[in-house]
């Protein structure tokens, strides 16, 4: 079992450098169009901002709908960092992340001390105070926000923050703490009773959310150089819940693989005009329709299914392990 | 049942791997024609012009009306026989969702991967903003409509004119100068109250300008105050406004609002003239506010769609024949840019980005529906401002004033 996880990641991290070296390469050669490769950019901050939000909503079960208020802190703080203090890319997203955990503590902490859907109308307050704020401080640009961001975030940083995003998450789902937030989602009370401090588990599912969506919002801000606080309103918190929802609510691969079919929808649909919102919606509404778990439910798209290895059907289901 | 819904699963991803195919196909296929036709300078293959604007999303209104009109004057021009000696326009529109990300990726698109000659648009300058660094990189020149910020053609570190960007409206401070002008030379007033939107740049810039200028002529602002979005309640703030002696108010707001202001300012007594910008130009500002009460309302705007000039009637009757409704200034800024570029390719003998550009430049007395423009050294337009009464809910033209 241990030689066939380890033959099983090493397979894993050959496909992630075929694909890293493989568009590094395109890139270089001029086989990627520019608009391609802008595509690109927006599907990695896509994922990161899918994955983020599903550890709070697939995961944890409790529902968020300030990810773009999220986001914009990040951008913000970040973009400080970088056009106003001079300082290196690096420490700025880390700083733009972090600000943005701590913020998602101090937002999370109230309404999650209770149960029920307190922190929706939390979240939703949140987004939009975020947004009034920016507007009315000058020191970062008021209504017309910050212009000339440097144009920091290069392939090699974009795809080493979305993978770490990813790998990071999946294995806090995998550890106790993870488990303990599945239990939550699944019957609060249970978990209550089981001695899981409820509160604890879900402001810490909830601000790790909120640190990498802060992440997205500072690569966001160091590829699009122009961040306004028009750029996050609700609409854009929107966007992430259809993304975790179209991939199916607790499928970490369902989230990328719906981050990035959105994100191709979006730009095959640009020629269309005002038609285009109708027929994303109908696309949306056909799959809820008849997939209303979303496209992968709870499952996981693994090497298992892939290679048809032990473990029974093959499809990763957290829910079965909760049970 | 899971049989079918697993079938339904297959036709979603395949409707996925048909829009990838053809949203990427689309611009493979056509990327190599461009290069070919580098080569063949006298060739009649159509030219190519981006267009992208705002077709859905928060200002889809505005953006929809422009490149209606955008289209419009490309069938009249190559129905006339296209631009140099017999080419047609071939105009690409691409919708950018009124988003910053989005209209990159559009201009990204239409420069890199189309390699449009020109490149019209977005409307506001937020989208515009984020056009710039692809127009610049590839040289290609970025022809808007209605973004007024100063900092869309000029870089505001720098003070430097952005060589490759232009635009056919005026911006900001020219209204501001023409309004403070107005209400104290053709109104005759000499005490005057402010009321600006707070959360707005270009209100806000209007009511700086305006209250230089105004002090600078010889009035008096007795009274300003900001009122936010999210307000519908202003009879507090007109009130003070009424007892601080306001002989007129200048609103430099959006319709919804100033429709709201007006109509409680007739309620609470304060019969004053109220002065706008272009901000105000809407058919729904009549509907919010009734005609009644906009009755001594003034505001400062791009054209006037009953001027009597042969090119602006001949506009508003083939505007309104093809799409049902009268043609908004975002409408007639849109005519103008179209035509503007196809002059300038005519100019320029060549449908070259980098003729184009300098021939954009050297622009004298174009002759447009929205008043005959040059371009000043920053690529501002240079042209007169209507001024329009409204009386009975018609726009009446008042007087039209060059900005000093």
């Amino acid at each position: 079992m241990k030689a066939m996880r380890l033959r099983n990641n090493l397979i894993i991290a050959v496909c992630l450098a075929v694909l890293y070296f493989g568009i590094a390469y395109a890139m270089k050669q001029r086989m990627l169009s520019s608009f391609h490769q802008v595509n690109l950019y927006l599907m990695g901050i896509n994922i990161i901002m899918a994955v983020s939000l599903n550890l709070i909503v697939g995961f944890t079960g409790q529902l968020a709908l300030g990810h773009a208020g999220f986001m914009a802190i990040g951008a913000y703080v970040s973009a400080v960092m970088t056009l106003k203090l001079g300082q290196p890319f690096l420490l700025a997203v880390l700083v733009g992340s972090l600000a943005t955990g701590v913020v998602g503590v101090l937002i999370g902490l109230p309404p999650l001390r209770l149960r029920g859907d307190y922190l929706a109308i939390a979240t939703l307050g949140f987004g939009e105070i975020i947004r009034g704020l920016l507007i009315n401080i000058n020191y970062v640009g008021g209504a017309a926000g910050m212009n000339g961001i440097p144009k920091l975030t290069t392939w090699t940083w974009l795809f080493i923050f979305t993978v770490a995003t990813v790998l990071l998450i999946k294995n806090f789902i995998n550890s106790s703490h993870g488990r303990a937030c599945i239990a939550i989602r699944e019957n609060e009370i249970a978990a209550d009773a089981m001695g899981i401090n409820t509160t604890f588990y879900k402001v810490l599912a909830f601000s790790i959310g909120a640190f990498f969506a802060g992440l997205a919002g500072a690569l966001y801000a160091h590829y699009f150089f122009l961040i306004q606080p028009q750029t996050f309103t609700i609409l854009k918190s929107f966007d992430a819940l259809v993304m975790v929802v179209f991939g199916g609510l607790g499928s970490l691969t369902g989230s990328i693989i719906a981050a990035v079919a959105i994100t191709v929808v979006n730009a095959a649909l640009q020629s269309l005009g005002a038609l285009r919102m109708v027929i994303y919606a109908l696309l949306l509404v056909v799959v809820m329709v008849f997939r209303p778990q979303g496209l992968m439910g709870t499952k996981e798209f693994t090497l298992r299914t892939l290679l048809r290895q032990k473990g029974g059907s093959g499809l990763h289901d957290y829910r079965k392990q909760v049970d | 049942m899971k049989i079918v819904s697993k079938w339904i699963i297959m036709l979603v991803l395949l409707t996925f791997v048909a829009g990838m195919v053809v949203g990427c196909g689309g611009s493979q296929t056509q990327t190599p024609a461009p290069a070919q036709s580098e080569g063949e300078t006298a060739s009649s293959e159509p030219i190519k012009i981006g267009v992208n604007y705002e077709l859905s999303g928060a200002v889809a209104t505005y953006g929809s009306h422009t490149a209606n009109a955008i289209q419009l004057a490309v069938d009249e021009i190559n129905a006339a026989g296209g631009v140099l000696g017999g080419r047609q326009l071939q105009a690409i529109v691409l919708d950018n969702k009124s988003e910053n990300a989005e209209a990159l990726s559009v201009a990204t698109r239409l420069i890199a991967d189309e390699q449009v000659v020109a490149h019209l648009g977005p409307a506001t300058t937020g989208n515009t903003l984020a056009v710039v660094p692809v127009a610049m990189e590839y040289k290609v020149p970025v022809l808007t409509t209605s973004a007024t910020s100063p900092d869309v053609t000029v870089d505001p570190q720098t003070g430097q004119t952005r060589e490759y960007i232009f635009r056919t409206c005026f911006i900001d401070p020219p209204q501001a100068i023409v309004g403070a002008d107005f209400m104290y030379n053709v109104l005759g007033l000499r005490n005057v109250a402010i009321y600006y939107d707070n959360g707005n740049d270009y209100s806000k810039g209007l009511y700086r300008v305006f209250k230089e200028e105004f002090t600078k002529l010889g009035g008096t602002v007795v009274a300003e105050e900001g009122y936010v979005d999210a307000d519908q309640e202003f009879r507090p703030t007109l009130t003070k406004f009424r007892d601080s002696g306001a002989e007129g108010v200048y609103v430099p707001g959006y319709y919804q609002k100033v429709a709201l202001i007006i109509s409680q300012a007739k309620e609470i007594g304060l019969d004053v003239p109220f002065v706008g910008a272009d901000g105000w130009d809407s058919p729904d500002l009549v509907e919010i506010a009734g005609a009644d009460n906009l009755n001594n309302t003034f505001f400062t705007n791009n054209y006037y769609s009953q001027d009597d000039s042969p090119k602006v009637q001949d506009f508003v009757k083939a505007y309104t024949d093809r799409f049902g409704s009268a043609p908004d200034s975002f409408a007639a800024l849109g005519y103008d840019d179209a035509y503007l570029l196809a002059d300038a390719i005519e100019r320029a003998g060549a449908a070259d980005p980098e003729a184009i550009k300098n021939a954009l430049a050297a622009t004298k007395d174009f002759e447009a529906v929205t008043g005959t423009m040059s371009f000043d050294e920053q690529h501002n337009p240079v042209k007169e401002i209507a001024i329009i009464e409204m009386v009975d809910g018609q726009q009446v033209l008042k007087t039209k004033i060059a900005p000093k």
